[in-house]
């Protein structure tokens, strides 16, 4: 050792001015790539708005504000309008976050206070799996096995009973009892987003000190009142904001839902009818579009990217003041 | 932390002297809880139990040597769209290991505390959760429209997007565990910034850089609204320069399963059986190396 590292002394002060200039354009060419390549992410984002705004503004210039408004969507008389796309995605989204919160949150709860040890690990991985099967699995799920079943149970019943019901028959009256519709899309995007969701809160609930779950208990506070009184008001800012990130997934995911939804172009008050949303529309038509129904869907995209955007950057920001703290 | 399931022991029997409301509210809670992790777990075994009932009616002795068939026509395989998918991801996790490397590089050797940094991290963990099809609508605008056709690279370009943010941010959480003192023993023997990053910070965060890449690589293979306006699809072998639609598995998932034909529909559900299991094989290996705050 002592010989190894004399010789390297020893040997440094003949390479070192050698080495030395190619060695700092090395370094100077690694720094730029590496500042270059993060630049490279916030060109993107520009590129997938500029891109969309470029493609859609045509639709915004023939139809302005009223694209917003409108119901129609005719290629025949090239007349386009987001509102049932955009009432789609977001009564879908919303359907999802109200079966998909509870849920992950009760995943969230039992694998942080009533769970066995041995089998938190397995579980949890179980959940997280959920995650990583792909969106179109989803979708033939939905379609194959979900919406039949969901059809003839849910469905045929529930019309039957409501049917000429002020408001409730409105609402869940199925015309064509099919099981697609936006409540099933809504049961989909629920099931998409409760790994996430749980994931977080889990994580969350996972950060609490336990010494304040244990003095909780300790003077004989129940389950229900440990998580009632301690664990929500602590984790409260960053499960909205997980909650958040939910729902800006359930707001632009695409295949699961284009199986699902039943893709017309109606707007009905009925939630198990079928209608569209924003990216199902844009999945369903874009590859036979051109002309004025292109910038329609592009435009559509525009929108999409707006709702979504804004509630991502709410999501984050949210789950990032409570790890900062 | 690992208290937990002892101290949620202690306090659950003995009830007697309880209040009727408090043990009910407590009762349904358990229930509820309980109840709601069962039915994430069964959904995951009806979607396993459905891809493998179906799937493996649709494994036919040509599936992995012949091209998809014609419209209802019987045989074929979806060779092409397995190897097409194979080439797809590949081109998407080239392009994307080098840019998210980097940039996750820069993020936590160079930018730690700049605004510039900040902003684009933070702009990052949006892009995490975009809609995969606004950016199918990018590279359709990019590189579809201009150069007049569908096309493979603009299919691998559209999966790098998606691939590229998974990476920047394992890497960049990676490289923060490495202790600082490592990089000041480098920094002490005179190695220059890049030279200490490359083989002192990346080697010691090796497995962690690898496992991100894993994970981008499950996240991009099952994707398909990207690819609906990049790759298409295209029932037979492609040629060499990828111009023209490209056969890739998720595609031809997506438009077998809802055709009419029952030859398809065997493939469609054959081909969602392979990619299921391979993704879910990949973020098995991901998760067993990686701690589990990162891997989301």
């Amino acid at each position: 050792m002592p010989a190894l590292t004399e010789s390297i002394a020893l040997g440094r002060t003949r390479s070192a001015t050698a080495r030395k200039a190619p060695s700092r354009s090395l370094d100077t060419l690694f720094r730029t790539s590496s500042y270059a390549a993060a630049l490279l992410v916030l060109l993107v984002l520009a590129g997938i708005l500029g891109s969309i705004l470029y493609g859609g503004w045509p639709a915004f210039r023939e139809f302005g504000f009223g694209f917003l408004t409108s119901s129609a969507w005719n290629v025949g008389t090239e007349q386009y309008g987001a509102l049932v796309a955009v009432i789609g995605t977001v009564a879908s989204a919303f359907l999802a976050l109200l079966i998909g919160v509870p849920v992950s949150l009760g995943i969230a709860v039992y694998l942080t206070q009533l769970c066995p040890g041995w089998a938190r690990k397995p579980v949890a991985m179980t959940i997280e799996l959920l995650a990583a099967v792909p969106s179109i699995i989803y979708g033939m799920w939905g379609l194959f096995v979900f919406a039949p079943l969901f059809a003839r149970y849910i469905q045929i019943p529930v019309s039957n009973v409501v049917e000429g019901m002020p408001i409730v028959g409105t609402l869940f009256y199925a015309r064509v009892p099919s099981g697609v519709g936006v409540f099933t899309a809504g049961i989909i995007l629920a099931i998409m987003i409760v790994p996430f969701i749980a994931s977080i809160a889990r994580d969350m609930l996972d950060q609490i000190p336990t010494v304040l779950r244990e003095s909780a208990y300790g003077i004989g506070c129940t389950t229900w009142e440990v998580v009632r009184h301690v664990l929500v008001p602590q984790a409260s800012v960053s499960i909205i904001g997980a909650i958040m990130l939910g729902l800006g997934r359930a707001l632009g995911e695409t295949m699961a839902v284009t199986f699902v939804v039943g893709n017309a172009n109606r707007l009905s008050a009925s939630i198990f009818d079928p209608s569209s949303t924003i990216a199902s529309r844009i999945a369903n038509e874009f590859n036979e579009a051109d002309g004025l129904q292109l910038n329609a869907l592009m435009a559509l995209g525009c929108i999409l990217f707006v709702i979504t955007f804004v509630v991502l950057i709410i999501a984050r920001l949210l789950t990032r003041r409570v790890q900062a703290a | 932390m690992d208290a937990s399931p002892t101290m949620t022991a202690a306090p659950r029997r003995r009830s007697g002297r309880v209040r009727q409301g408090r043990r009910i509210a407590d009762r349904t809670l358990r229930v509820a809880c309980t109840g709601a992790t069962l039915v994430g777990a069964l959904v995951l075994g009806s979607i396993l139990v459905m891809l493998i009932v179906q799937g493996v009616r649709g494994f036919t002795p040509t599936l992995f040597t012949n091209p998809t068939p014609g419209p209802g026509s019987e045989g074929g395989g979806i060779a092409n769209a397995i190897l097409g998918s194979l080439v797809l991801t590949g081109i998407g996790i080239v392009i994307a290991t080098p840019v998210g490397v980097m940039a996750g590089t820069f993020l936590a050797e160079y930018g730690r505390g700049s605004k510039l940094a900040a902003l684009i991290r933070f702009l990052n963990d949006i892009l995490l959760s975009a809609p995969s099809i606004l950016i199918g609508l990018f590279v359709y605008t990019l590189m579809v429209r201009p150069m007049g056709t569908y096309s493979g690279w603009a299919g691998g370009v559209a999966l790098a997007i998606i691939a590229v943010p998974v990476i920047v941010r394992t890497t960049e959480d990676m490289l923060r565990l490495v202790p600082g003192t490592l990089r000041e023993a480098g920094a002490a023997l005179g190695a220059p910034p890049s030279t200490v990053i490359i083989n002192v910070t990346w080697r010691a965060a090796s497995a962690g850089i690898v496992t991100g890449i894993i994970l981008a690589l499950a996240r991009i293979a099952g994707e398909t609204a990207p690819l609906l306006f990049t790759a298409l699809n295209n029932n037979s072998w492609f040629s060499a320069n990828l111009m023209g639609g490209v056969a890739n598995l998720p595609v031809m998932i997506y438009q077998f399963a809802l055709s009419p034909y029952p030859n398809w529909q065997g493939l469609a559900w054959a081909g969602a059986l392979l990619i299921t299991a391979t993704i879910l094989v990949l973020s098995i290996i991901a998760r067993l190396v990686i701690k589990p705050q990162t891997s989301r």
